[in-house]
């Protein structure tokens, strides 16, 4: 942090100054009498000038001012924070009815950003540039009296090692991370751990079944994100499972892909999935396509799919929106058994009310480990139940904190703003 | 090692990041901006990748006639024709190939490419979307059945909230007094909306994040594999 | 799954009925009034707080499928905007956004004569990257947009004059249908910047964006549907486009109840036929 506090002086008291300058350039004037050297005209110009100059040095440049505010105004760099923050302080003596708070523009011309009427009180400066110098000046102006004081002080925000505004997500994860890795540990170990049936998920085997039965393919659409979405990564690892079982059956897969990332992900999914089933030369590439990157563009190809290759079971996992209901009830025309799966709450009634079996937000996400029946991911899932016991006391004790008037705890949880 | 590399990889950027997030120090502040960079750009690449895909698959469907095979023709026409008419006399502003066209512009009001937009693609696009009007129709008719407790609840609640979303809601409770207020039907339904609704949503949204935490966390230990195809 | 599983002819019913339902008030307007919700109020109000010479910026992240619910929002708040003097910046994080907001400004650049492009209002076109373009803007919108959508640039833009980054912008509205939308709007220019952010969506997605709307004040109000359109259109004192359709939608939506109705009819009948037949035996 950089501190410094360059110019304190009151405006009215500038004539006071000029006088006191004149004084002394009256008394330079004499000391150059009595060496000679104004014995010619030309000095006394001369000396007029540095006269006026010295009036004009006493404004521009910080001199001990003459009944100078008791007061105080510093610039603080914001600790723990992304560098982008400065704490204004001032401390004036009373007898102020207005101050203001200005910054200089690109043409270096001091702009009001903020007016205040207290004596003493601090301001955040927020939105800076890291290890950019800012100057701020601070003009206090009382009416009755007519004096205005200005009070200039430049600070430097400066990038911190860790973000302090974020320390309750750091608990949080460290704690739920913390858990998970326990039980993920302890499954190591073989401790048996239960896990409720999802029966959305119990129904892939009975779906691919009945494709199989009847010959029909399967259609798989891995939602409408990229793959940046978590949601389109876990519709990657269900499709993982269920290429394996495809193949295992010799049901023909249909995977339409949104997203150019998505389609050579899938792609190489599928194809392992035939690798470790022992059939490469079944896999085809033309089963994982690309469609368009238009949202209903996408969906009507879909429903174009579903309407012409009759799939006997489609699974909607992922990522979805508006489209949603289109896709679900397309499918549940063509008499075809329906699971799908989002985190997006919004949409789940859709696939509710069009859909055989439909997972729930994080049964998304706990899909993969459900059907790998692997204990090291099943571990993991007990882990989420740590969580949601957590968040359900946290939730619980702020309430109790809120009823008692103590704020303190949400303002903690609440975090960085 | 083509498993282990992609692994190590996933280890060590999930790391970084998952630090970038506490560290607001450089270059830690800027790293996942960076990294959503490389993403557009390798994005930006596979664009290729799914134009020769969506290209291979609909000349096979015509080659082979498999069943309607004409609509896979109208796709590869359609598409050809956009790409066509977009590089030859560009969009909007933007010059193509050929110039501005300003004959061809003048004939039809606007650059062909924009003509095509706003006659041919605004209108396909708000058909595909109108549909959910009448899926919902289709479903509404379908779930909404008096059966248990639950889905009693579930259509006294929709009827409610399907009343108060219209003009008829106001009109049929607009009678009531200022005490009965909170039975107004639209006062009802954002009651609705704003309390029992919004409770259930953050409840799901609260779980999923659980659920991307340690679906996250598996990936990052590398314990998750199906992604890359194999889980051994 | 229900006990009605409806037949191919039924659903074809349903959607002939439907349609009719749609059709007739379209061509026959009858002019229902419908009431101002809170959240739609919310979102008025931000915005008509806000003084003359305000800065807005209006991201336009939809594509014409759902045109038919966002543009008459689009339009409403274009106008309540310039009636208040405010200068609109549009942006787009998706592909097609650019193109709606043309359509947008040309509907109201005929109600406005006076708005001069450049000064009171811009386009500055499509980004792709979603929240890490909202995340640049918070760092230079110059960098983001160094020419608006007619090839102009920045600097030659007066609308520009203060404006450098996301932060000197009055408010953020965004339009959307998905993502990225509101909720990259919100994460970035509300919780990093403190722009305040309102926004409009979907009648379908609307649910899914309430809990935003908080004592943090992360969104303010929301804009759900062609009813929350029509809510703002008469806010502003004006019949448009979602006036018009909202009598259409309102008796859809009774047709629904009616359908709802039937339905359950047919359900009762479907549980009560095996009793009925074991009694006459």
């Amino acid at each position: 942090m950089t501190l410094t506090a360059v110019f304190g002086k009151p405006i009215s008291h500038v004539a006071q100054h000029a006088d006191a300058a004149e004084t002394m350039i009256a008394f330079v004037n004499r000391i150059c009498r009595r060496i000679g050297i104004l014995r010619y005209k030309k000095y006394e110009v001369i000396m007029r000038i540095c006269s006026l100059l010295a009036i004009l040095m006493v404004l521009a440049f910080p001199l001990p001012a003459l009944d100078a505010p008791s007061g105080t105004f510093t610039i603080e760099d914001v600790p723990w924070d992304n560098g982008m923050k400065l704490l204004l302080k001032w401390n004036l003596s009373a007898g102020f009815d207005s101050l203001q708070i200005l910054t200089p523009d690109s043409l270096g011309v001091f702009q009001s950003i903020q007016i205040d009427n207290r004596s003493t009180g601090d301001q955040i400066m927020a939105n800076l540039e890291p290890n950019q110098d800012y100057t701020y000046r601070l003009e206090a102006y009382n009416r009755s009296t007519g004096e205005r004081y200005a009070l200039q002080a430049t600070g430097k925000p400066l990038e911190g090692w860790f973000y302090l505004g974020k320390l309750s997500y750091l608990i949080m994860l460290l704690l739920i991370s913390g858990a998970i890795l326990y039980y993920i540990f302890s499954a190591r170990r073989g401790k048996e751990l239960f896990i409720r049936r999802i029966s959305g998920l119990d129904s892939m085997e009975e779906a691919i079944g009945r494709a199989t039965e009847k010959g029909k393919p399967i259609l798989f659409v891995p939602g409408i994100s990229d793959l940046e979405d978590i949601q389109t990564i876990a519709a990657l690892t269900i499709l993982s499972h269920l290429a394996y079982r495809a193949a295992e059956y010799d049901t023909s897969l249909i995977v339409p892909c949104r997203f150019s990332m998505v389609l050579s992900a899938a792609r190489e999914v599928v194809r392992e999935a035939y690798m470790k089933a022992g059939k490469p030369d079944a896999y085809r590439e033309d089963m994982v396509f690309y469609l368009t990157d238009d949202q209903f563009g996408f969906v009507a190809g879909i429903d174009g799919i579903m309407v012409r290759e009759q799939p006997a079971a489609n699974f909607f996992l992922g990522s979805f929106y508006a489209e949603s209901l289109i896709l679900a009830e397309t499918g549940f025309s063509t008499g075809a058994i329906q699971t799908a799966g989002t985190a997006q709450a919004h949409q789940l009634p859709f696939f509710v009310v069009s859909c055989d079996y439909t997972l729930i937000g994080e049964e998304l996400f706990a899909a993969s480990a459900y059907l790998s029946k692997d204990p090291q991911q099943l571990g993991s899932l007990k882990g989420h139940d740590f969580g949601k016991l957590l968040v359900i006391l946290l939730i619980l004790t702020g309430i109790g904190f809120e009823i008692a008037g103590i704020s303190w705890f949400r303002t903690f949880f609440e975090g960085v703003r | 090692m083509k498993k282990n590399i992609p692994l190590l990889f996933a280890f060590v950027v999930g790391i970084i990041v998952l630090a970038s997030e506490f560290i607001p120090h450089r270059p830690f502040n800027s790293i996942t901006e960076t990294l959503q960079n490389w993403f557009m750009i390798i994005s930006g690449f596979a664009i290729l990748l799914g134009q020769i895909s969506l290209v291979r698959v609909n000349v096979s469907k015509i080659r082979n006639r498999s069943r309607d095979w004409q609509f896979y023709l109208a796709c590869l026409i359609s598409f050809a024709l956009m790409v066509i008419i977009g590089l030859l006399w560009g969009k909007q502003e933007a010059r193509g190939i050929l110039g501005q066209g300003a004959a061809i512009t003048a004939n039809l009001g606007s650059k062909p490419f924009d003509y095509l937009f706003d006659n041919v693609y605004i209108h396909l696009s708000a058909t595909m979307f109108s549909l959910l009007a009448f899926f919902i129709a289709s479903a509404a008719y379908r779930a909404f059945i008096i059966r248990s407790f639950e889905s009693n609840l579930l259509m006294i609640t929709g009827v409610i909230v399907i009343l108060g979303r219209t003009s008829m809601g106001s009109m049929l409770t607009g009678w009531l007094p200022a005490r009965l207020h909170f039975l107004h039907l639209p006062v009802l339904t954002d009651f609705i909306m704003q309390y029992p609704n919004s409770a259930a949503q953050r409840a799901i949204m609260i779980s999923a994040a659980l659920g991307i935490l340690g679906s996250s966390l598996r990936i990052i230990l590398g314990i998750e594999r199906s992604y890359l195809g194999s889980d051994k | 799954m229900s006990v009605n599983q409806n037949t191919q002819t039924e659903r074809r019913l349903i959607f002939l009925l439907l349609f009719i339902a749609v059709l007739v008030p379209l061509i026959f307007p009858i002019g229902w009034k419908t009431e101002v919700s809170p959240h739609a109020k919310m979102a008025y109000d931000m915005i008509d707080s806000k003084p003359e010479g305000s800065v807005a910026i209006l991201s336009f992240d939809y594509e014409p499928s759902t045109m038919t619910e966002l543009q008459p929002m689009a339009t409403a708040i274009i106008e309540h905007a310039w009636s208040k003097g405010h200068k609109i910046i549009a942006t787009a994080l998706w592909p097609q956004g650019p193109q709606v907001a043309d359509l947008a400004f040309k509907e109201m650049a005929a109600k406005f004569p006076d708005k001069v492009y450049g000064e009171d209002y811009v386009n500055l076109g499509y980004k792709p990257g979603g929240m890490v373009t909202i995340q640049a803007m918070g760092k230079s919108l110059k960098d983001v947009y160094p020419l608006d959508i007619n090839g102009k640039k920045y600097d030659d833009l007066p609308i520009f004059k203060n404006i450098r980054a996301l932060r000197d912008v009055t408010y953020a509205a965004s339009l959307s249908s998905g993502v990225p939308g509101i909720k990259e709007w919100i994460m970035v220019a509300h919780d990093v910047h403190s722009v305040p952010v309102t926004g409009g969506t979907t009648a379908v997605s609307a649910p899914g964006f309430l809990p935003y709307i908080n004592n943090q004040n992360q969104l303010y109000g929301l804009l759900g549907g062609l009813k929350a359109a029509s809510e703002y259109e008469i806010m502003i004192g004006t019949v448009g486009p979602a006036t018009v359709k909202m009598d259409a939608q309102s008796i859809a939506h009774l047709l629904i109840l009616i359908f709802i109705l039937v339905g359950n009819i047919k359900a009762w009948r479907i549980r009560h036929k095996p009793k009925q037949q074991a009694g006459t035996e």
